[in-house]
């Protein structure tokens, strides 16, 4: 006598799971649970059609969200309700894998409507398996789009009133009346005889997929026994008894035989010179070309920029930034604005370091420029113990309360009367910056004006005669 | 080889095995059973009562735990 395995643990599973120590071979789905059963026929159905290395598996927002645990295929989580959008991306940008999205019915009927329904109308080529079992199951049983009317559910205690939640949302009827899904059915996993239909289907659709037909979408009415109140045998025969008649099942749509299959598109971005653009600031900057060293600082240097729009505060913290750059300093630049485009306050975090920056928000500062007094009130306490700050002092009045170091400049007089437009003011103040931190060389300050005004020569000659100006005026 | 020489043996993983009863409830001619005693997790878990089993793999479908039941067939090693 030999023994022979017809029916074992497909090979679409790995064969232990590493989401918790201990439990290395049971899901962490509850007895009796729906998406179990479905995990199984699609393992066993992917393997089957020798998919497994070229399927994508997306695994939702709900209690299968730990798919990529048990799947021996590539596997993504997506945001809540947005796995077909992503699966289009993974599917157009590569036309040879086989995108699974696999989805609930909060996922799919509520938030995530709108995405689904759009690549069901694209006809992407996907297929999207929908795990209806009538509640929200992860959260402990609330009211879904798809519970029936009268059911109790933990929002709906009294039942669901058609008048206040109106009807169970018919997905796959929905679907079936567009032009572009290929096949449409929906099944329920519950007696072996459903669960049979279920794998016939859910193969067909997977098949429709491989020949690159198109949309097909599944839908599987399952049981969630533990929100349902209820033991497995009498979950699947409430569902054969009240979801079945509501939501019929058959196949609503299956139209792949008259379709040809898609063709993969020709992308319309050169690879090469979509990385040549992204690497673009590397190679502006190379090491080797720079002649100045890179600044001693110590740790992060973090700065803040701040006055009302239209001062210039966030060209500022760009030519600071610019010019750290230019001396390989890591940089960060992060601008906080109104919508206004003059007038409103605005202000910047430029954050320089030899290393990599951390964060770049700046919530305690080394240097605060401050060119109105609402700005200074409101940033001055956050400087460190003997940071600098420079202000104007044609709009401040301050008063040093003696923990820092602190430079004041009449930045707007000095752009007004000695350069001639009071623009320039930014750039008195960039100078006395300069002058005060000195770690930092002029060369990089005046190139960094350079670049920034690239093509306008007479504001770049304007705005380096204030950047000399403002040093001055710190000598002074 | 004549069909009804074939022998399958249900086999279940004792500590994969939940106690959801579905394939108690789904096998067609009820030769599964749940046994009084709890496996590690402290679940009642499914047993084969010994004879009668068709190898229809109702209960392997209809089991949502990966590899908590696995269908053997006995044959005759004529080969």
């Amino acid at each position: 006598m030999a023994k022979k395995l017809i029916y074992g643990k497909p090979s679409g599973f790995f064969d232990t799971f590493d989401r918790r120590p201990g439990i290395t071979h049971s899901t962490h789905y509850c007895p009796g649970c729906g998406h179990g059963v479905l995990h199984k026929l699609i393992a066993e159905a992917v393997a089957d059609l020798g998919m497994l290395d070229k399927t994508i598996f997306i695994c939702p927002v709900g209690c299968s969200v730990f798919g990529y645990y048990y799947f021996n295929m590539a596997s993504i989580s997506v945001p809540h309700g947005r796995a077909p959008a992503v699966a289009t991306g993974l599917v157009r940008s590569n036309p040879d894998c086989f995108v699974i999205s696999y989805q609930g019915d909060g996922d799919l009927g509520a938030i995530g409507f709108n995405e689904f329904i759009q690549a069901a109308n694209r006809g992407e080529n996907m297929a999207v398996f929908f795990v209806n079992n009538g509640v929200y199951g992860m959260t402990g049983g609330q009211l879904a789009p798809t519970t029936l009317p009268g059911q109790k559910t933990l929002t709906s205690p009294y039942g669901r009133s058609v008048e206040n939640e109106g009807y169970p949302l018919k997905v796959c009827e929905m679907v079936a009346a567009l032009d572009s899904p290929v096949y449409v059915e929906r099944t329920a996993v519950t007696s072996p005889k459903n669960i049979r239909a279920a794998r016939a289907a859910l193969r067909k659709a997977l098949t429709y997929m491989k020949e690159k037909k198109g949309f097909s979408l599944v839908e599987f009415l399952s049981g969630c026994p533990v929100n349902m109140k209820r033991s497995a045998k009498d979950t699947d025969e409430w569902i054969e008894k009240n979801v079945i008649p509501y939501f019929p099942v058959k196949c609503f749509k299956d139209i792949a035989n008259e379709r040809k299959p898609k063709q993969s598109p020709v992308g319309i971005y050169d690879k090469e010179k979509v990385k040549d653009s992204l690497l673009a600031t590397e190679k502006i900057h190379p090491s080797d070309e720079s002649e100045l060293p890179v600044p001693d600082i110590k740790g992060e240097l973090r700065i803040k920029c701040a006055g009302f729009g239209g001062q210039g505060i966030l060209s500022l913290g760009m030519l600071i930034a610019e010019a750290g750059h230019l001396q390989n300093l890591k940089a960060s630049w992060l601008p906080s604005y109104g919508p206004e485009m003059r007038g409103g306050t605005a202000n910047c975090s430029v954050v320089l370091s030899r290393e990599a920056v951390g964060s770049p928000l700046v919530k305690t500062a080394d240097v605060v420029l401050a060119m109105n007094q609402p700005s200074i009130d409101k940033f001055s306490p956050d400087l460190r113990d003997g940071g600098i700050l420079i202000y104007d002092s044609v709009n401040i009045k301050f008063d040093n309360p003696g923990k820092c170091n602190v430079y004041s400049l009449d930045a707007s007089m000095i752009a007004k009367d000695v350069i001639g437009d009071v623009r320039c003011a930014n750039s008195v103040m960039l100078g006395a910056f300069c002058e005060i931190i000195r770690s930092i060389d002029e060369k990089s300050f005046i190139s960094s004006i350079t670049n920034n005004f690239r093509g306008k020569e007479k504001v770049i000659s304007m705005n380096i005669k204030a950047f000399q100006e403002g040093r001055k005026a710190v000598r002074k | 080889m004549d069909r009804k020489k074939k022998k399958f043996t249900p086999v279940i993983t004792v500590n994969e095995c939940k106690g959801c009863e579905r394939c108690v409830y789904s096998c067609p001619k009820k030769v599964l059973r749940l046994e009084n005693k709890l496996n590690s997790y402290g679940y009642r878990y499914a047993f084969y009562i010994g004879e009668g089993c068709i190898g229809c793999g109702s209960c392997f479908y209809t089991c949502p735990e990966p590899g908590a039941v696995s269908i053997y067939e006995e044959t005759e090693d004529n080969t």
